[in-house]
């Protein structure tokens, strides 16, 4: 990438695409310039502006943990133009990718507590890349639990890492659809993810709360945290503003003064209270 | 450096461009098209519309093009190749005949587009651009400059301002060592300038309207004031108009162009004024409603740069009020937030 020119993207290979659930997949991608890949490294939290040559840019995170080298994954929904054509493509296909843009979650600073992460439908993907950092690095934390909901069971994402974290002794999965959704053979819960974490009577104690999730999910969660005894700065969320250089220059992700793109996008709960209302 | 005072005549101004042009400078002046006056190359002194108030556009252009190609790329079978736009690809311009505003708004741009990750397809342009300004001899109802810390001889921003001091000279200051550099070039057409020539003699009288410290001190505390915005932008229409001929605004776009083979990324100028720029894909906008839009123009100029980029986002210029199609009139607008706002 030409340092000089910092709208260039990186030229990216679709190496394999996995249908997480209607109109939701996963691209794995590969740089088409080794070099390039091998210099390239991120953090969990950061995004990326992926581009579909001709139809323009799309700011989504990266979906893998930056534990593994040598690709980096997005998972989106079929939702506007670009998002579109993106799931249009095949294996094979280039897209355009740049980043790392943002700030991280600080999970080293979380080192010996426990993790609460609490997701709702598509906001697994901004999670999964620090759930999976976290537990490439299992010994470092006390207990692990994962909340995830999503509108019906065909909406689960990920449903083979879901399967996968189910089946290991060292992580606490609760899956949840919405009421109507569930199937026959359905195991999870049944009710919106606020709820069954109300159920699940957290522990605040030495613990960090990760929430992403759809703004209403998100606001009935905080206070459920709250009646548990979740302080502000244990709570940590993504917040998500359209963007189209992700540089803090092109002026309209801003929350006030504070850039999404580049202050952001990881806040805790103390930040986001200090932020106006303009998310 | 130290300031240098020169005399040059109207007469050799013709000249002047000559010498500019046969030294390979494209020279970019205010020209006249029809109602409006642009910002142009030009070839001869007789484009150039010396006498024009403010040109309608702002001279932001010459660093920060209306649109400007950052990515070409081909589509082949083989897969998609990309082919280096280098920022650098500009050549040394003259910017001629601006206004002081015009010259002292690429401090609000340079402080934007320095920031890291530096974007240099405006630094290089800024780079290669030498400013020679023309103070104000007159100024219009709109201007209000010397509010916010500018004024019609103000030379920041500079690399040479002119001043007519008669109907056959001009005094020349030479600001910078770049404005040194090209002086150096049409020495032969300079005489010295005493050192007792009072400037102020020839220039607008433009009062000061507003304390702009006070009125960046109100705004920033006003977000939540939101009679204030409503009451100030209830015949906005939201027509980006004034963030198009604003010589400090440098939000923008990306678009792509494209045909079955070759394409292009394109930059180009935006409005936080338009509904659709902070629409999400879902539905949800954070500026629904045009009142929290002209917030955000207000408070991003007055609250949040003079914050973090310590530069206040307006010159004064008062092209946002000449252009606005409802007559919104900014500079009454400060003048009420500083006067009416309690904090």
């Amino acid at each position: 990438m030409d340092q000089q020119n910092i709208y260039q993207p990186y030229l990216m290979e679709i190496e394999k695409i996995t249908e997480e659930a209607p109109m939701v997949k996963t691209f794995r991608l590969k740089f088409k310039n080794e070099e390039e890949g091998n210099n390239f490294s991120f953090h969990t939290g950061q995004f990326g502006e992926y581009s579909v040559f001709g139809e323009g840019e799309v700011t989504f995170c990266v979906a893998s943990p930056h534990t593994r080298k040598g690709y980096i994954e997005c998972t989106f929904r079929e939702a506007g133009r670009v998002t579109s054509e993106l799931a249009s493509l095949n294996e094979g296909d280039t897209i355009g990718f740049r980043g790392p843009y943002g700030n991280i979650f600080p999970i080293d600073d979380w080192k010996g507590k426990s993790l609460l992460f609490i997701a709702g439908g598509i906001a697994l993907p901004p999670m999964r890349s620090v759930i999976w950092s976290c537990l490439d690095k299992r010994d470092q934390f006390k207990d692990i639990t994962i909340l995830y909901g999503a509108k019906s069971v065909a909406d689960l994402v990920y449903k083979d890492e879901l399967a996968e974290w189910k089946e290991r002794p060292d992580v606490k999965l609760v899956t949840t659809v919405d009421p109507g959704g569930e199937t026959p053979d359905w195991k999870g819960e049944v009710g919106f993810v606020p709820t069954i974490l109300d159920r699940m009577t957290p522990i605040s104690e030495n613990t960090i709360a990760i929430v992403c999730g759809p703004p209403v999910m998100i606001k009935f969660t905080f206070p459920i945290l709250e009646k548990y005894g979740f302080a502000d700065g244990q709570v940590y969320t993504t917040l998500e503003n359209r963007m189209k250089c992700g540089l803090g220059k092109c002026g309209r992700c801003n929350v006030g003064k504070v850039f999404v793109c580049k202050d952001g996008p990881v806040f805790t709960r103390t930040q986001l209270k200090e932020l106006p209302d303009e998310y | 450096m130290e300031k240098q005072l020169k005399i040059l005549k109207y007469s050799d101004l013709s000249k002047l461009i000559e010498k500019f042009r046969s030294q390979g400078y494209p020279v970019l002046a205010p020209v006249r098209k029809g109602k409006v006056v642009e910002i142009e190359q030009v070839q001869s002194l007789d484009e150039i519309a010396l006498d024009v108030l403010l040109s309608t556009q702002s001279a932001k252009k010459a660093a920060f093009p209306k649109v400007e190609k950052v990515l070409e790329y081909t589509l082949e079978k083989s897969g998609t190749k990309q082919f280096p736009v280098d920022p650098a690809d500009y050549k040394e311009t003259i910017l001629f005949g601006v206004r002081p505003c015009d010259a002292s708004g690429f401090k609000s741009l340079d402080a934007i587009f320095g920031e890291e990750p530096k974007d240099q397809f405006y630094l290089e342009k800024k780079g290669k651009s030498t400013i020679i300004s023309f103070s104000c001899p007159v100024a219009d109802e709109y201007c209000f400059c010397t509010s916010v810390g500018g004024g019609p001889g103000n030379t920041a921003g500079s690399d040479l301002q002119f001043t007519g001091i008669s109907k056959e000279e001009i005094l020349v200051e030479i600001l910078t060592e770049k404005g040194e550099k090209l002086a150096a070039t049409f020495a032969d057409l300079l005489t010295d300038a005493g050192k007792d020539i009072d400037k102020s003699k020839f220039l607008a009288d433009v009062k000061v309207v507003f304390d702009v410290d006070g009125v960046v001190e109100k705004t920033t505390a006003s977000f939540n004031n939101t009679a204030l915005w409503l009451e100030q932008s209830l015949r906005c229409i939201g027509c980006g108009a004034c963030a198009f001929v604003c010589p400090t605004c440098a939000c923008f776009d990306f678009q792509d162009e494209q045909n079955t083979k070759k394409g292009v990324r394109l930059r180009l100028w935006d409005s936080c004024g338009f509904s659709l720029f902070t629409l999400h894909t879902s539905g949800h906008n954070p500026r629904e409603v045009q009142s929290q839009r002209w917030r955000q123009r207000i408070m991003h100029k007055f609250a949040y740069m003079p914050e973090q980029l310590h530069v206040v986002g307006c010159e004064g210029c008062g092209r946002c009020s000449r252009a606005c199609p409802v007559d919104m009139n900014i500079k009454e607008h400060l003048t009420a937030i500083g006067e009416k706002v309690i904090v």
